[in-house]
């Protein structure tokens, strides 16, 4: 807008906005003070928002209780992976949906998203027979088959409305320099579509560290990522609230950070072709 | 060397046929320009040339050898598209330097031909910017270059200039031209814009429907158009076309004279024998000062575009005699047909 | 694009996506329609055919039916409040803001914290019906503190859930709205339109697409809502909160009866493709080209 905004307007959206943030952050704000109280205080019946006894206990008692940093590499390994399988395999996929469309194209999207739809547990128990037999259970390498398998869809949607955008004519341009689909795909496609890229990868470590369900219900020790580990804390033994809320903290603050770091290339990429 | 033939290439896309049957010979070292309306089949034409569409039947040779079922980049030929297809991420020199990587030439001499094509194209001060930060008429010089270092068989050009500003397409007309001449590399080069096909082209071919209605050099083309299509579509302003009984007088089912083979005269005036004289009235003048044109309703005929050279005095609503140059009558028959 | 030699490659290229999520999709589908017409009980070492006795008891189970209106109740209510607060509060975060970077990360968090999480905080430090931070701000009012999953279990499922896709509607929307077309509002301003005018007319219209694809993806992702009932209420009371995937997943490994659970699985199935050929035909027109 060329005009300017009236002060007043600006005080008054800026105050509604700030009020409305607050009120939504408020449940991760509360867990963040509740993690630095002892148990006494967080469970007081009333609340001290800030004048209260800091202590750092609660995390030396979650750090001594359970192996964090294992669970968050496991976390790590099994997002990341899981997200770099399905990019390897989602990046040709789109290419060809969105470069060499057939009347079934649009079809197939449809279908690949629907198969999102399907409640896992209506397939846990083959899943979880299956994974038995293979010896897959309780490993990195069977969650980051599950978890790949179940986001492939929503990557190749993404990737794909990226892709569509993307002028044909300078693909045409690289074949013709005698590229093959291959040095297409990494010397033009990919450089050309980094922003849809790292959304794609981004958006996809988060749903993967913040997957709960094969996370749980496949790992019990050795490949249990944050989300089991937040579960250990869940069971009402006692009310070690200020443990839980410094766990929680432990088990959300890396990919809380990446997701602010990264907001930028999130949102860039989020639009799933919403925005012309 | 870059001899290209097309032996009755035929294109369908799902069921409608757009290529009927192409024919066509081009010489190497010729500037051949496909041209004709909107939707007629020449970019299609152009991209099966190029490999980037199947034939539906029929074979492209090159040098006499069959390429038809080639991928492109084997076909030795190299295109400079509508958009430029710049590779927004690399840097003018990746941009021109990249087919030749592609095709694993050593670094030495990949250095070599972009230097050299840079200085063809004044583009030497510009290797290192992206093509965001280059200006049209650099970024389609930036294209010609990516063509031209790796020293194809054949240049083919898709409207390459139809992005560019009135004055930047003239000045860029020149220099492709220019170029090729000094390259004396083949260049297929494909415009719906018949000033640029006169100006620029050895040869012309001329598209319609998807036929090719005729081949030609662009003075042969002008002084005998094959059908009534190309009578129409070559030459600017374009040529008179009428039916009616001054064409049947004349021996011809559609008679054609170009505007500037009609004289016009004020008043009534005294025709010579075996010469035809239209008198009509002026219903609109164009006084550019070089030329006028005069638009003349003929009663029996229709309107008629005259040009005339210099300034002539004529008002709308005059009225004045259209002589035309009995040597310049074009005839057509049934067929729209040029009749000999 | 058109040779047959790309074409047959992106064939190829595509194939690898279609044929993992085929398997995927139908192996462990078969098996789960094997499982379903077995009396198969983790509990009990003895297998025989059930024929269709377990969709019988599936399907003649009251859960069943009220399950299917919770997980309705849920991703309808969930979609509701996301696309009408998202709306609003894209709407206000794309007016001229002090701070606007800030409260735009602070809005968004919700969205990266795990389900499992955002269910505990919500459980334990806020609703607790005793020293829950709600109770505190219920009593500051003078009010009776409600005790949240035994009253209004359902709505405390809503609002956490609601509260964790919020954020993402918000955000999409948001982006929508800043690729709005300037000269269009001003052409509009000038035609004399009211901010009402221009909001219906412009900028809804022009959120529709945006709007579409939040339903699409929270949908696929409310349909399956699980994390968030097992930590919170686990299906109570009684059934009030159970949606067709926890009812599944109590009759599997709470009751152990893998064939109930597959005949649950696999009617489950077919009404998620159900959903999704609803979905796509209401959301599938915004999303063409």
């Amino acid at each position: 807008m060329a005009r300017r905004t009236p002060v007043p307007r600006i005080v008054l959206t800026s105050v509604v906005a700030w009020t409305v943030g607050l009120v939504i952050f408020f449940p991760i704000l509360w867990m963040l003070l509740t993690s630095f109280k002892t148990e006494l205080a967080a469970f007081s019946a009333s609340p001290s928002f800030l004048f209260f006894h800091w202590t750092t206990e609660n995390y030396v008692a979650v750090w001594t209780r359970s192996n964090y940093l294992e669970y968050a590499w496991n976390s790590v390994v099994i997002s990341l992976g899981s997200t770099l399988v399905a990019l390897a395999i989602a990046v040709p996929a789109a290419w060809s949906m969105a470069f060499s469309p057939t009347r079934r194209t649009r079809g197939i999207l449809m279908w690949m998203l629907s198969t999102k739809m399907l409640p896992p547990v209506g397939v846990l128990v083959p899943i979880y027979l299956l994974y038995r037999d293979a010896g897959l259970l309780d490993t990195q390498l069977g969650l980051v088959i599950v978890l790949c398998l179940s986001n492939l869809p929503i990557m190749v949607w993404l990737l794909f409305n990226y892709f569509k955008d993307i002028p044909r004519d300078i693909l045409e341009a690289a074949r013709m320099d005698g590229a093959t689909i291959g040095k297409e795909i990494v010397y033009i496609l990919a450089p050309m579509a980094v922003p849809g890229i790292a959304s794609a990868l981004l958006l996809n470590v988060i749903l993967a560290w913040n997957e709960a369900f094969w996370s749980l219900n496949l790992t019990s020790s050795h490949a249990a990522p944050l989300t089991a580990f937040i579960a250990s804390y869940a069971s009402p033994e006692g009310l070690f609230w200020a443990k839980l809320s410094a766990a929680s903290t432990m088990a959300i603050a890396p990919i809380l950070v990446l997701g602010w770091f990264c907001q930028k290339q999130l949102v860039r990429g989020l639009t799933f072709g919403a925005v012309k | 060397m870059g001899r290209i033939t097309l032996e009755g290439v035929t294109k369908s896309f799902d069921d409608t046929k757009v290529i009927h049957g192409a024919d066509l010979e081009i010489e190497d070292g010729k500037f051949v320009v496909f041209v004709g309306p909107s939707g007629c089949g020449k970019t299609t034409l152009l991209r099966l040339i190029a490999g980037l569409e199947d034939v539906s039947g029929g074979r492209i040779l090159i040098d006499g050898k069959d390429v038809t079922r080639l991928a492109p980049a084997k076909r030795g030929l190299s295109m400079v598209f509508q958009s430029y297809a710049l590779y927004p991420h690399m840097s003018v020199r990746r941009n021109i330097a990249f087919g030749l990587k592609m095709a694993r030439m050593p670094k030495s001499e990949i250095e070599r031909r972009v230097a050299h094509a840079a200085g063809i194209l004044n583009l030497t001060d510009y290797l290192d910017r992206r093509p965001g930060q280059l200006s049209g008429g650099q970024r389609q010089r930036v294209a010609i270059g990516r063509a031209i270092v790796r020293e194809p068989k054949g240049f083919l050009f898709d409207e390459p200039l139809s992005n560019l500003d009135a004055a930047l397409r003239v000045q860029m007309r020149l220099e492709v031209t220019r170029l090729q001449k000094q390259l004396k590399t083949t260049a297929v080069y494909v415009t719906h814009d018949q000033v640029e096909a006169m100006t620029m082209a050895d040869e012309i071919v001329v598209l319609q429907a998807g036929r090719i209605e005729q081949v030609g050099t662009p003075l042969e083309l002008y002084e005998r158009p094959a059908n009534v299509f190309v009578a129409g579509f070559i030459g600017s302003p374009r040529m008179n076309l009428f039916e009616g009984p001054v064409a049947k007088r004349n021996g011809a089912t559609t008679l054609g004279v170009r505007p500037e083979h009609l004289r016009v005269q004020p008043g009534d005036a005294v025709v010579a024998d075996g010469c035809e004289a239209w008198g009509g009235t002026v219903i609109q003048a164009e006084h550019l000062g070089s030329d006028t044109f005069v638009y003349v309703d003929v009663p029996g005929i229709g309107t008629l575009d005259a040009r005339c050279t210099g300034e002539l005095r004529v008002q709308v609503g005059d009225t004045v005699t259209l002589l035309p140059d009995m040597h310049q009558l074009h005839r057509f028959d049934a067929q729209q047909l040029a009749m000999a | 694009m058109a040779t047959q030699q790309t074409q047959k490659l992106a064939r190829i290229l595509i194939a690898p996506s279609i044929i993992l999520l085929l398997l995927w999709m139908i192996v462990p589908l078969a098996m789960t329609a094997w499982f379903s017409a077995l009396n198969y009980n983790l509990l009990n070492s003895v297998t025989s055919f059930a024929g269709l006795g377990n969709y019988r008891y599936f399907l003649s189970n009251p859960a069943f039916l009220s399950s299917l209106l919770n997980t309705l109740v849920l991703v309808g209510s969930v979609l509701a409040i996301s696309a009408f607060f998202g709306v609003l509060i894209a709407l206000l975060l794309d007016q001229v803001i002090v701070g606007r970077r800030v409260v735009r990360l602070m809005l968004i968090a919700p969205f990266f914290v795990m389900p499992t999480v955002s269910a505990l905080i919500w459980k334990n430090l806020l609703m607790n019906p005793v020293s829950g931070l709600l109770a505190w701000l219920w009593r500051l009012f003078g009010l009776t503190p409600v005790d949240w999953f035994t009253q209004v279990p359902m709505l405390s499922i809503i609002l956490i859930v609601a509260w964790q896709w919020l954020p993402f509607a918000v955000l999409i929307l948001l982006t929508a709205l800043q690729s709005l077309d300037q000269e269009q509002q001003e052409a509009a301003l000038m035609d004399g339109a009211g901010a009402f005018d221009r909001f219906f007319h412009l900028t809804l219209p022009h959120l529709a697409r945006p709007l579409s694809i939040v339903i699409l993806i929270e949908t696929i992702f409310l349909l399956t809502v699980f994390a968030e009932i097992y930590v919170t209420t686990g299906g109570g009371p009684g059934v009030e909160t159970t949606n067709l995937a926890y009812l599944i997943y109590s009759q599997a490994l709470l009751q152990y009866d893998v064939g109930a659970a597959s005949a649950g699985g696999l009617i489950a199935v077919v009404l998620a493709n159900i959903a999704a050929i609803f979905l796509m035909r209401i959301v599938g027109k915004n999303l063409e080209t």
